[in-house]
């Protein structure tokens, strides 16, 4: 990616990367259903076959979890475009995860 | 100390002097808070912990660090000699850092610290970890929002590493007016140990403080405490009690004359002993041929000094005959030089423990004890040297200090009042008269032992300390020339003394000589007399017999009747 990102100039070739987003959780709990399925829905509304969805499950996994640096779960990681960002939570407050995954600027 | 067997089980620190404060180290299966300001040592304590575990007890442990990363880490601690590749290498720690970054997290919905309980989880269950570290768990507060999900959470934390069974140690940061600044101690409250970092008159030292252990009793002080190459030395100031045996055995002072006075036999092996004195009244001297007399009989002896450079001790002693260098070579004497002001009162404690670990002296001498006397700190320096003291006697050390009176002052007062915890107390004194100024010395107190109450008149010769007979008369008590001048005037008395009784000896035997003579002469003359006496006497017999024949002739001539005439003169 030869694009710097405080060019605001060019937001149209931005919008073509595509968005590889890791899912932590830990068990098929109730949070982390809800997590998987509000983030489903974000994407399908905003980034549009452009992402992929990755879910690591702890319980099964552990040794993942110091890789992305996890302490809470669900957390949400944007592998890429970099830089890493991460969001924490059930992901039911889609303003906050749209800033989190630098969709919408921060007012 | 006698354990009851009710206490609860206890995982050993390995920390010198923590267990024995703690009585046998930190609740194990619980979690433990230690919390202090920065850079007082918590992390090190925490580490040491782990590694002394992992390498002494075999109890593997687990470090997550959320503040330095594993490589610092790693570093930090390699300079007190903890591998810790090693130990990670061979599986007795996991070192798991957990990179905390505020901007990057954003945060939606309701969360939990399940990520923080699989990881620490995988780490423990990966080596089989006994024991486990937090460091500085607090640091989540401040990067993760929503404080009543983080607290809940870390209540779950706690109570599921006392569910895990492993011993953990938890950090955290102090606050204003709490032990913490999150307030941890409502969740840790099985064991509370604080650290302290404090300076007073420029000079610092670390102090540690059990505030709480349930379940189990405790010293409660604050104890000082020292960082070095290897790792944490707590020090318990008076190991909890007075068990030191007394033994019987008696060491000589190096001066004999001395040992004269000290019940014939010299001071107790394992005793303290304090020479006070002002300025150049030869106390170094003292605890030299105390050294010398050590070395001599094949002991040990580590002399500490403050004031004087060992080479300058060494030359000032040949001066008076004690060669000390001959000890140095035979490894029976060591010295450790040290500025006062070099460290703190604690470090310095610690360097002689050391040392006195290390070399295992028979003998301690500490010259002066008031060097470490700066600003108004006697409080502490007491309570300093009450912990050498003891430190010494449970060792079974023999232990001389020096202490510098001023002059002017009482002097038999130390500036350090440790009089009341020393066994032998030796004062030497200046005695000012006739325009000299001499050395004086009496034994002030001598635990357990008949001493000598007279002041001896000390002198410093080639040949080392020599104690005098001081002249008490009608004139007071005299020294130096004024006693030369007196042992002379009595020298000159006595000799005219014994010249009179010599002549008056003379003359006796002259009379008797004379009486001898008259009464041979006496006896002689009396002989002569008797003589002269017994030829008279004799003569008149004669006479008497010749007159009685004369009569019986002449009674025969006339035919007188002889028989009764003769009767009567026989009767005659």
């Amino acid at each position: 990616m030869k694009i710097k990102s405080s060019t605001p100039a060019l937001p149209a070739e931005e919008k073509l990367e595509t968005y590889v987003l890791r899912l932590y959780v830990a068990g098929q709990t109730p949070k982390s259903m809800t997590a998987l399925a509000n983030l489903k829905k974000i994407c399908a509304e905003y980034l549009e076959g452009r992402y992929q969805i990755q879910v690591v499950d702890l319980l099964k996994n552990p040794q993942l979890a110091s890789g992305d640096q996890i302490l809470a779960v669900p957390t949400l990681v944007r592998r890429l475009p970099e830089p890493i960002r991460k969001i924490i939570g059930d992901l039911s407050n889609t303003e906050r995860v749209l800033i989190g995954l630098d969709l919408v600027p921060l007012k | 100390m006698a354990k009851s067997r009710t206490q609860l089980p206890k995982s050993p620190t390995g920390i010198q002097g923590l267990d024995e404060i703690t009585g046998g180290g930190l609740p194990k299966g619980r979690p433990t808070l230690i919390c202090g300001g920065a850079g007082c040592g918590k992390t090190l304590l925490a580490m040491e912990f782990l590694v002394r575990g992992a390498t002494q007890f075999n109890e593997p442990g687990v470090f997550i660090a959320f503040e330095e990363t594993a490589k610092d880490l790693t570093k930090n601690v390699a300079s007190l000699g903890f591998d810790l590749k090693d130990l990670i290498a061979h599986k007795k720690i996991v070192l798991d850092f957990v990179y905390l970054s505020d901007s990057e997290i954003e945060t939606s919905g309701d969360y939990n610290l399940d990520g923080l309980f699989i990881r620490l989880g995988h780490a423990i269950d990966s080596i089989g970890a006994k024991r486990v570290v937090l460091d500085t768990i607090e640091s989540l507060f401040s990067s993760l929002p929503n404080q009543h999900i983080l607290r809940a959470e870390l209540r779950r934390l706690f109570l599921w590493l006392k569910d895990k069974g492993v011993t953990a140690i938890i950090t955290g940061e102090r606050g204003e007016g709490t032990l913490t600044r999150q307030g941890l101690e409502e969740y840790v409250s099985d064991c509370v140990i604080m650290l302290d970092h404090r300076v007073s008159d420029q000079v610092s030292s670390r102090r540690l403080r059990v505030v709480k252990y349930r379940g189990s009793t405790h010293g409660t002080n604050e104890y000082p405490f020292l960082i070095d190459e290897d790792g944490i030395s707590v020090l318990p100031v008076t190991s909890l009690g007075l068990h030191q045996t007394a033994p019987k055995a008696r060491i000589s002072s190096g001066v004999a004359r001395l040992d004269s006075m000290l019940g014939g036999a010299g001071y107790f092996r394992g005793s303290s002993v304090l020479v006070t004195g002002t300025a150049g009244t030869g106390k170094t001297s003292l605890a030299a041929h105390f050294a010398a007399a050590a070395c001599l009989r094949g002991e040990r002896a580590l002399y500490i000094t403050f004031e004087e450079s060992p080479s300058q001790i060494i030359r000032n002693m040949r001066s008076i005959g004690i060669n000390l260098d001959q000890w140095i070579e035979k490894g029976l004497l060591r010295f450790q030089a040290n500025r006062p002001t070099s460290a703190g009162l604690e470090m310095h404690l610690t360097m002689i423990h050391k040392a006195i670990k290390a070399f295992k002296p028979q003998v301690v001498i500490v010259d002066p004890l008031t060097s470490f006397i700066i600003g108004g700190n006697e409080s502490e320096v007491k309570a300093m040297v009450m912990r050498l003291v003891d430190l010494l006697k449970m060792s079974g050390t023999t232990s001389l200090f020096t202490s510098l009176s001023l002059s002017g002052g009482a002097l038999e007062q130390t500036q350090v009042a440790i009089a009341g915890f020393v066994d032998t107390w030796l004062l030497v004194r200046d005695i000012e008269i006739g325009g000299e100024r001499n050395r004086g010395m009496y034994i002030l107190k001598s635990r357990g032992m008949a001493h000598s109450n007279q002041i001896r008149e000390f002198l410093l010769t080639d040949h080392g300390v020599e104690l005098r007979d001081v002249y008490v008369g009608p004139s007071g008590v005299l020294t130096g020339s004024a006693r030369m001048v007196q042992e002379a005037q009595e020298q000159a008395a006595l000799m005219i003394r014994n010249q009179e009784v010599e002549r008056r000896q003379i003359e006796l035997e002259r009379k008797r000589t004379t009486l001898e003579a008259q009464v041979l002469a006496l006896r002689a003359e009396f002989a002569v007399q008797e003589i002269a006496s017994m030829k008279i006497i004799g003569q008149e017999q004669a006479e008497d017999a010749q007159l009685a024949q004369e009569r019986t002739d002449m009674g025969l001539s006339r035919k007188a009747d002889t028989t009764p005439y003769k009767r009567k003169g026989a009767s005659k």
